[in-house]
């Protein structure tokens, strides 16, 4: 092990901040450090700020030296995923569209720069983290692999050939290849939970309506939520206790009281009625996944918790579900990119009309483009009825099958990805093959509530880390984050370092 | 398996323009075949009861709470104007619209 290498605790690494016993000049200088010597390989970054941290830092270590008091999360390296906004700072949200153009080492040429941050950044801020850059995303953060960023390939740490997941990868690549303690992505329908999964770190998609979505620039806002990816649950725990909480710039934030977080992890899980879907172990599933769930789910049986079998029976109808209402939203939230109040515009475009359809043409991606499109279809005269009220429909059953789940059980324990990280573009050419395979996430998204990714072991025929799902109901994330503890404290193979972070 | 879902050339052409997207000529077919993949799968819903089960648009509408309705500063014109393509005296800059010939 490289005695080099970045502390994983966020908490670890504020105690020693707010300690004194390290500077968070160090600390950022580690990180930094560390994003130098691997990024050129793993792609995790759009953007590094060195300059900006760096200051941050030394700011944050002055203060310390005058006897101020420093925020819970001082001093802890951060990258936050490109889809939120950062004022007068880059912010792509990994397309072409918010940019003039790309560079030919895949750099975003004169970016589009927020004339203000997305509430959880200044949150993160005001607790006085550090933000290290903007990291990878599918291009607006419509995808499971990575691979339909604009500007670069994501790769996974344990493995440079296989995905990191997405569409958060590229947060999930900072944290798994130790360049940051902490990352943010955002979660429409496990785009945290997936990518924790496939880099052994720990990803949270908190109850819809915990965290403030201003200034996450928008995909399907009534599944959206913004959720930390770290190394170990306590980190999360740490990270959601900060950007939790009411936003009067997010009407659809609950005034609901925010938990206790950190204090919750070291609760157990004694007497906690823990229930297992037969439809999340069905066909599709790898045995080297099903087999580390199991064992997983053994041992919080072991630590007090009963395990009983339920029923989601609406689980199959979830991927349709979720590509009908999530694309029809994605349709309507990326009208804004045409070319007018901000990022590219189309040269030549002699009326309005042109001016929209070129620069939305040669702007997005394939995939934002077949979503928009399905999302257009599904909403349009005719198959309106058919298709979107439909699915509406569908999710409420999907909603009445948690509701239900949960009269008789506190939690509910699945797998993430039915795979460990697949290899790199083996679905490209097969939008559909990688939408069914975000089948074990979108019922929870679908549903608002909270889940939690925390790693349980590597497969056993591939050695790539698989992650144990804690679904939990609307606001109980203290519950979730008391099992997800004692996974984490259960789990085999805590010690194994990524094979980018070993030379 | 032969596509069972409506979804042809034509209509892709149609989505398109409602979607304001310009797709180039080899990027039709793709779509075409693509969209039809995943809209007969999308079929999968049609086998499910919905008889009388309302819809879920939104799940936080019962419990929305109201802020109160205080005026506040909104981010500064300049600021907001300084990140468009094209802009003159505090306006966006677009070609014309209407036809006034």
């Amino acid at each position: 092990m490289s005695p080099k290498l970045l502390p994983r605790s966020v908490v670890d690494i504020a105690a020693s901040v707010r300690g004194g016993e390290v500077s968070a000049e160090s600390i950022t200088q580690a990180s930094l450090d560390a994003v130098a010597a691997r990024d050129g390989q793993l792609g995790g970054f759009l953007s590094v700020a060195p300059d900006l941290a760096l200051q941050r830092a030394r700011d944050i270590d002055l203060r310390r030296e005058r006897g101020e008091s420093l925020g819970p999360l001082a001093g802890v390296p951060i990258a936050l995923k490109d889809a939120l906004c950062t004022k007068d700072q880059p912010t792509t949200s990994g397309s072409k569209i918010l940019t003039q153009g790309i560079d030919q080492q895949g750099r975003a040429i004169d970016p589009w720069r927020p004339p203000y941050d997305a509430t959880v950044v200044a949150r993160l801020r005001a607790a006085d983290a550090v933000f290290i850059g903007k990291s990878n995303l599918d291009e607006f953060a419509m995808g499971s692999s990575n691979e339909n960023s604009a500007f670069r390939l994501a790769r996974n740490p344990w493995n440079l050939d296989r995905t990191p997941g997405g569409s958060s990868g590229g947060s999930a690549v900072a944290v798994a290849g130790r360049m940051t303690a902490g990352a943010l992505g955002s979660d429409t329908g496990g785009s945290v939970r997936q990518p924790a999964a496939l880099t052994g770190t720990v990803g949270v998609k908190p109850s819809y309506g915990r965290v403030s979505r201003y200034g996450l620039i928008a995909f399907a806002s009534s599944l959206d939520q913004v959720g930390p990816i770290t190394h170990d649950v306590a980190s999360s725990a740490a990270m959601l206790q900060i950007i939790a909480g009411a936003d009067p710039a997010d009407g659809t934030t609950t005034h609901h009281r925010v938990g206790a977080y950190r204090e919750a992890c070291s609760r157990g899980v004694a007497g906690m009625r823990i229930g297992v879907p037969a439809e999340y172990f069905a066909e599709g599933l790898d045995d080297e996944v099903a087999a580390q769930v199991r064992r997983a789910i053994g041992a919080l049986e072991e630590n007090g918790a009963s395990i009983s079998n339920i029923e989601l029976p609406h689980t199959r109808h979830a991927v349709a579900t979720y590509y009908i209402l999530a694309t029809a939203e994605c349709s309507s939230n990326l009208s804004r990119f045409d070319g007018v109040r901000f990022g590219h515009r189309a040269h030549g475009s002699q009326t309005l009309r042109e001016v929209y359809e070129t620069t939305r043409g040669g702007g997005f991606g394939p995939e934002v483009k077949r979503r928009i499109m399905l999302g257009t279809y599904v909403l349009s005269a005719g198959y309106y009825d058919a298709y979107y009220r439909r699915a509406q429909q569908v999710r409420t059953l999907i909603r009445r099958d948690f509701e239900h789940a949960f009269q008789s059980v506190d939690l509910i324990a699945t797998p993430v990805s039915p795979t460990v990280a697949f290899p790199l573009g083996s679905k490209l050419d097969d939008p559909l093959a990688m939408y069914l395979a975000d089948v074990y996430t979108l019922p929870a998204s679908l549903a608002g509530i909270a889940a939690i990714s925390v790693p349980c072991g590597l497969g056993s025929a591939s050695g790539l880390p698989v992650g144990l799902q804690i679904i939990a109901p609307s606001f109980a994330e203290e519950q979730m984050f008391q099992a997800a503890q004692v996974v984490e404290d259960t789990a085999p193979d805590r010690e194994v370092i990524p094979q980018a972070c070993q030379s | 398996m032969p596509s069972s879902s409506p979804i042809d050339r034509d209509l892709v052409l149609h989505i398109a323009r409602l979607a304001r997207l310009k797709l180039e000529e080899n990027e039709v077919d793709t779509m075409t075949r693509q969209l039809g993949a995943i809209v007969d799968y999308m079929a999968d819903l049609q086998q499910v009861d919905v008889q009388g089960v309302e819809a879920t648009a939104h799940v936080q509408l019962d419990r929305l709470q109201l802020r109160d309705d205080t005026p506040q500063d909104s981010l500064a014109r300049q600021s907001v104007m300084a990140q468009a393509p094209e802009a003159e005296d505090g306006a966006f800059v677009v070609p014309p619209f209407v036809d006034e010939s």
